[in-house]
This record gives C-alpha cells, sequence and structure tokens, in this order.
C-alpha cells in the first residue's frame, strides 16, 4: 500500500482554507484547536455502542475525543446509520427492539418490531428495509421502515448472526454461527434460493461495493472466505498468522472492504489486530495491533481511516489508513460493540 | 421355524427399504444416549434441587441444531434415549438394545460402566462419546480407542485453578479433602498442579465428619483450620458434604477455591460471553433449569458427530471418527477457542469456567501461560505426558 506523507491534520486545515480566508497566523492556530481536540461543526462523528453500559457513545475521532455517551436501552449491539444520515438504528437486544434515533440528538424516534433478541441487522440499499437477525429464534425478519411493520420473517439455520445485503439489491445473506452456513435470500421473493456451508461459526458477511464478491468471517476457524455471488462458490479461504499469537486466538468476526475492492480489512477478535487483506490477491499484507478483542470496523466517509470497536479495553481504536498506522486509540465505555459513522 | 426366520428377515429388509424411501435420500444418523438413574447424595443444602436428568436435554436440543442444519444438507439426525433404572443392568441395556444397531452412543455413566461397555466385543464397531466422566485414569492407563471424553478431566480443572492461584500469587496452600474415593482423585489432580505451578502445600488435612453435639460449624470449621500460614483454602469435595461450611468460617481470612467457592467447570449459569447467552437460553426454554455440565457434554457430543457429518458428508463411524480427531475439527463451544480432540486421548480441549455462585472470575487457560500449539494445553495431560497408548 502507497504511503502519503502528508499529516492528516494539516490536510484538515487545507480544507478549511478557502472556506476560512484567514491569516496564516490563525490557520496555526487553528491547527493547534484540531490537535487540542475541538470539535468542528460539521465533522464526522462515530457512533459506538456500548453493550454493558446500555449506551451509545458519541465520539469526535479527529480529535481523538469522547463527546457524550446516550443511554439507548438494554444491550445495544447492532448500529447503523440510514442512507441519508438522519436516522440512527440501534438494536436493544435485551428490549427486544430496534430503536430509531434522531441522528443528531439521539432521541428516540421510534421502536421497530424486531422480533426477539435482534442483534445485528443491515439496512437495505435504498434504506427503506431492515433485515434482523433473530438469534434465539432461527429467523430472519424483515421490517419495512415506513410501515413499521414486519412484513416477513424467514426461517434460517441455527444462531444466524452476520446478515447483510448486496449493494445492487438482489440479495440479502444471513449468516448461522451453529449451522456453519450462508443462506442468500432472494430479496424478491423473501425465500432461500441457496445455502453455502462454510468455515465453523461465521461471523460476519459483507459484500464488495460491485455486490460480486461475499466475504464471510469464520471465528472459530480462523479463516476468512472470500464467495463467488454468482456461482455461491467458496473461491478462496484465507488464513491468518501472526508471531506470537496461536492459530486458535485468531478469531476472524467483523470485515470492511474500500469502495474500490483495494484492500479489506478483518478485525481478529482476541489477536488483538486488524489483518490488511488486498482484495484483489487475497495476500493478507499487514496487521495493525489494536485494542483487546476487536469486534467490528468502520471506515470514515473518506476511507482514509478505519475505526475499531475493542471489547475488553473498552476503546476504539483509530487507523490513519495514509500513513499505515494506528493514530489513537479513545476510551468510549464498557463493551463497545458496534460502530457507525455519521458524516 | 425356518419359514419364521424368511418372514423375519422379509419384514426386516422391507422395513429397511421403507426407511429409505421416507428419508428421500436423505443420510440419517441414529444417535443413542445411554444413562443410568442415580439415588439424591446427602447434600448439605437443598437450595439447588437434585437433578436426575442431567444430560439428555443437553443431547435434545443438539439434536434439533444439527437437524436444523440437516436440513439445508440433507442430514437428519435422530437420537433414541435408554435409561437404565437405579437397580438395572447397564450391560444389558447397551448388548441388547443398543449394540448392533447404533454406530454412536453419547453416555452419562460413571467410569465402572462404562468401561464395561466400551471392553464388550460390540463396542469395537461404534463410538462412545463419555459426557459426564471426569477421571483422569480414563485419559491416562485406563483409556479406551473407542471413547471420547467431552468433560475436562480433574486435572485440566485443577490446573485451571493453579494458573489462576499463580496469577494471583496465592502460592502457599491449605489442602481440605473429603473422604470418598472422588475426593482423593480431586487432591491428587491439585497437588499434580502444585507441583506443576510451583504452589506449596503448606497443610494438607481430610475432613472427617466426625460431628461432636457440643460443636456448630462454626466454632469447628475455626479449629479445623488452625494451621500454619496460608494464602488461600483449596478443596476437594466433590459431593459437596462440608465445603460450604468453610467459607467465611476458616480461622485466617482466606478466600475458598476449588469445589466449593471458586470452582473449575466446563459450564456456569453466570457464562455469558461468546454467544453462550444464547446457549443458556435455548436450554432453559427447553429443560425448565439451568444448564449442567453433563448437558453441556451432551450437547457437545451431539454437536460433534453433527459437525463431523455435515463437513465429511458421511454417516461412517470411520469417516467420522478420523475428521474428530484430526487437525481440521473446529467445535463452536461458546468458550471463546474452538474445541477439538486430543488425538492422543480422546479428550476435548476446551477452556475451563472459574466461577463463583453468580459470577464469572475468569477463564482458563490464564493469559500469560503459553504452550507452542495451542494455550488450551497448558491444561491437563499434554501429549509428552501421556499414559494413554491406544492399542
Amino acid at each position: 500500500m502507497k504511503t502519503q506523507t502528508a499529516h492528516p491534520a494539516l490536510c484538515a486545515v487545507n480544507s478549511l482554507a478557502p472556506l476560512n480566508p484567514v491569516s496564516r497566523p490563525l490557520r496555526v492556530l487553528l491547527l493547534g484547536g484540531l490537535l487540542l481536540g475541538a470539535g468542528q461543526v460539521g465533522a464526522e462523528t462515530v457512533l459506538v455502542t456500548l453493550e454493558k453500559d446500555n449506551a451509545v457513545a458519541v465520539l469526535d475521532p479527529l480529535a481523538g475525543k469522547l463527546l457524550k455517551t446516550v443511554p439507548v436501552g438494554q444491550r445495544p449491539r447492532g448500529i447503523a446509520i440510514s442512507p441519508d444520515n438522519k436516522i440512527v438504528y440501534v438494536a436493544t437486544s435485551d428490549d427486544n427492539t430496534i430503536k430509531m434515533l434522531d441522528a443528531e440528538t439521539l432521541k428516540e424516534l421510534a421502536r421497530l418490531p424486531s422480533g426477539d433478541d435482534p442483534e445485528t441487522f443491515a439496512l437495505s440499499p435504498a434504506g427503506d428495509k431492515l433485515y434482523v437477525s433473530n438469534e434465539d429464534d432461527s429467523q430472519v425478519t424483515v421490517i419495512d421502515i415506513a410501515k413499521k411493520q414486519a412484513i416477513k420473517q424467514i426461517k434460517v439455520g441455527v444462531e444466524p448472526e452476520g446478515i447483510t445485503a448486496s449493494p445492487d439489491g438482489r440479495w440479502l445473506v444471513s449468516a448461522s454461527e451453529t449451522t456453519n452456513m450462508v443462506h442468500w435470500i432472494d430479496t424478491k421473493t423473501y425465500a432461500i434460493s441457496d445455502n453455502t456451508l462454510v468455515d465453523a461459526r461465521p461471523r460476519a458477511a459483507t459484500f464488495t461495493a460491485d455486490s460480486q464478491q461475499l466475504w464471510v468471517s469464520s471465528e472459530m476457524a480462523g479463516t476468512l472466505q472470500i464467495l463467488d455471488t454468482a456461482s455461491k462458490q467458496i473461491i478462496k479461504t484465507v488464513q491468518f498468522e501472526a508471531t506470537g499469537v496461536t492459530a486458535d486466538k485468531m478469531q476472524p468476526v467483523g470485515i470492511v472492504i474500500d469502495k474500490e475492492r483495494r484492500y479489506g480489512y478483518v478485525a481478529l477478535g482476541p489477536a488483538n489486530r486488524v489483518a490488511v487483506v488486498n482484495a484483489q490477491t487475497f495476500a493478507v499484507e499487514k496487521m495493525f495491533l489494536v485494542g483487546a478483542r476487536v469486534w467490528n470496523l468502520a471506515f470514515s466517509p473518506d476511507q482514509k481511516r478505519l475505526y475499531t470497536a475493542n471489547g475488553i479495553s473498552n476503546d476504539v481504536s483509530i487507523i490513519d489508513l495514509d500513513s499505515q498506522t494506528v493514530s489513537k486509540s479513545v476510551g468510549v465505555g464498557t463493551y463497545p460493540w458496534g460502530l457507525a459513522v455519521k458524516p | 421355524m425356518l419359514i419364521k426366520v424368511i418372514f423375519h428377515t422379509l419384514c426386516f429388509s422391507l422395513a429397511i427399504s421403507l426407511a429409505a424411501v421416507a428419508a428421500e435420500n436423505k443420510q440419517v444418523i441414529d444417535i443413542a444416549y445411554l444413562t443410568q438413574e442415580t439415588v439424591a447424595p446427602p447434600q448439605l443444602s437443598n437450595i439447588d434441587p437434585f437433578i436426575k436428568n442431567k444430560g439428555v436435554f443437553g443431547a435434545e436440543l443438539a439434536i434439533a441444531d444439527n437437524n436444523t442444519t440437516g436440513q439445508f444438507t440433507h442430514q437428519q439426525f435422530r437420537l433414541k434415549a435408554f435409561t437404565v433404572p437405579v437397580d438395572g443392568n447397564v450391560e444389558e441395556v447397551f448388548g441388547k438394545q443398543i449394540a448392533g444397531k447404533y454406530r454412536y452412543v453419547v453416555t452419562v455413566l460413571p467410569p465402572a460402566p462404562l468401561l464395561k461397555i466400551a471392553d464388550s466385543p460390540a463396542a469395537k464397531a461404534l463410538l462412545l462419546l463419555d459426557a459426564a466422566t471426569i477421571d483422569d485414569s480414563l485419559r491416562n492407563g485406563q483409556c479406551r480407542a473407542n471413547v471420547l471424553h467431552l468433560l475436562p478431566s480433574r486435572s485440566m480443572r485443577a490446573d485451571a485453578l493453579a494458573q489462576y492461584m499463580t496469577k494471583k500469587r496465592w502460592v502457599k496452600w491449605f489442602l481440605v479433602v473429603g473422604t470418598t474415593e472422588q475426593d482423593t482423585l480431586y487432591a491428587e489432580a491439585l497437588k499434580r498442579a502444585a507441583k506443576r505451578f510451583n504452589m506449596e502445600i503448606i497443610a494438607e488435612k481430610t475432613w472427617e465428619h466426625t460431628f461432636d453435639a457440643r460443636r456448630t460449624a462454626q466454632s469447628d470449621v475455626a479449629v479445623f483450620s488452625q494451621v500454619d500460614d496460608y494464602d488461600v483454602l483449596v478443596v476437594a469435595d466433590e459431593q459437596g458434604a462440608f465445603g460450604e461450611y468453610l467459607d467465611y468460617r476458616t480461622w485466617l481470612p482466606r478466600p475458598v477455591i476449588g469445589t466449593q467457592g471458586l470452582v473449575a467447570t466446563a459450564w456456569h449459569r453466570t457464562h455469558d460471553q461468546w454467544g453462550a447467552t444464547q446457549l443458556q437460553n435455548r436450554f432453559t426454554e427447553k429443560a425448565g433449569r439451568t444448564m449442567a455440565e453433563e448437558d453441556y457434554g451432551a450437547y457437545l457430543a451431539v454437536r460433534a458427530l453433527g459437525e463431523a457429518a455435515t463437513r465429511t458428508k458421511s454417516t461412517e463411524l470411520a469417516a467420522l471418527k478420523s475428521y474428530l480427531l484430526g487437525d481440521k475439527f473446529a467445535l463452536q463451544g461458546y468458550k471463546s477457542n474452538p474445541l477439538s480432540f486430543r488425538a492422543w486421548d480422546g479428550q476435548l480441549r476446551q477452556p475451563i469456567l472459574l466461577a463463583a455462585p453468580r459470577a464469572m472470575v475468569a477463564v482458563a487457560p490464564i493469559d500469560g501461560f503459553l504452550h507452542q500449539k495451542t494455550e488450551l494445553d497448558t491444561l491437563g495431560y499434554d501429549q509428552p505426558e501421556t499414559q494413554c497408548h491406544w492399542q
């Protein structure tokens, strides 16, 4: 991966320059302010669910600062933001509901009938439907967001967890942890059209931006498997290795892939690392050492930074992808689990 | 007579072909579950009711999980439970109702009857999955090639406790042992662990149950526990005949660890990490009680068979057994690491929970205890130490 020499904070000042035609000393002052962590209006915020605090932490990632913590309900895990960035969805598993929150104020707007124990969910690309994994009931619930109604329940394998919708809107994929399968659900009929047996305990599934590949992490087998969407077959199984980490600590969980399909990033749980996988060759090129038990990942809107939720060290690591360094870690609260980024 | 035999044979083949048609190309895996009823032992406290049917609900839950997978892979798993009455004969039930009919048998039996059926000629053609014993002898000198053990042995438990005590620097132990044979075995495992982790047993006493009417538990334990200074009281009382008396009553204020106080166990109701909540919920809904170790063992036994059948696309004993004992086998056991079998003694390698009555305290292997292959093998008998030599 190329290394850019420009400092991220300098980039921020440069981008401010046209809007704020200020003198050089003032710009330097501004730069200082940025480094000290003054929250910029309109700057991105990272929202992190805190499973044991029953809250969402709001983070200013540029300043590397926790802004506030907002109570949301019992055992919040999955979190997502609507395509227009106005609504935040949070699965409060022990309240058996998915809450719609105002993205600015984080005040509750409505509750969606998610079925029992919703943990993870996915938004349809259009943002009109929500697909929920009901882990205890071995099913997936489809919710029409406008109607706030569950319109379909689909029986899948035991303990469905990872769920994702293909960007082209064609497929909904549910991964069941105990059945060790990904179920390909046709979004036109909401029927399972295919099942692919994957490695032990699949956790997360993510499509590439072009919908041509599905990446699946298997926590117990310690692998990442790349599936071809057209054939539903596994085309590559990626193993992870790091000096000083035994194989059974390599437990892949969250996956993100950049829009250009250059690199995918895989959170490795108790290995406390994020693997950088070349999305063309599938070679593991690098590992970032982050906090303990890294669960889920999210890109900044410009995909220049990667945010990680570290379940045991109770912090978020910020990885600067230009300089290829873990630039900061920010304490957020107990058991951070899911992340969403609001531009 | 001859006619009768022919008729039987006909019926038999007819039944087989009918079953085959009914299964519609499905592979069917039949699993027997064999246990014997037990009598409630005397207990100090009746807060926790005696559970008569430990194990079977775990096996049933796993069958349901396997069949959910099976509907996608065209495999069907069937469980038949055989419960021998207290005064019944396990070998007889095994010989008459199981041998020759089942290839996979999950057992919740004590060591003696388990060994008897494992050594019977009919058992050579099947695999026994032991979901109850914790005896080190069955994983060493008395190991059998046709038995896999799902629950951690006493030595694995003792090592888990010793690792935790090493971390806490509780290096001086006061060992208190009950009078049963099992207590002696547990104490032996603790002594082995003390040696491995360089601990010092400053005193060892046997609790004799010689209660005097003039004494109460208060004074009795205080007098009993007056020994040289120690860091921790380590107790071996598997049945729970006196161990609960110890905490808060010792002469010196010291924690209690072992079979009471902080315990080492394969499963515990306070365990909620690594997806355990889902398993706890599914089990409680089914059984109306929390999951016991034997339930967990039986669950894992049936799930292991399911996983092997799914991956090998087979129902054959040789294929499944070699997959189970191979490197590729990775079972989700809701306890951090993937679980697999030690090829040298058939023991399921697994993390061990260190639990207080209402809180999970730690999970062993404790961080820092290293192993070249898997840290799970820091618990119990590792390959170089094993005295199990099959065949």
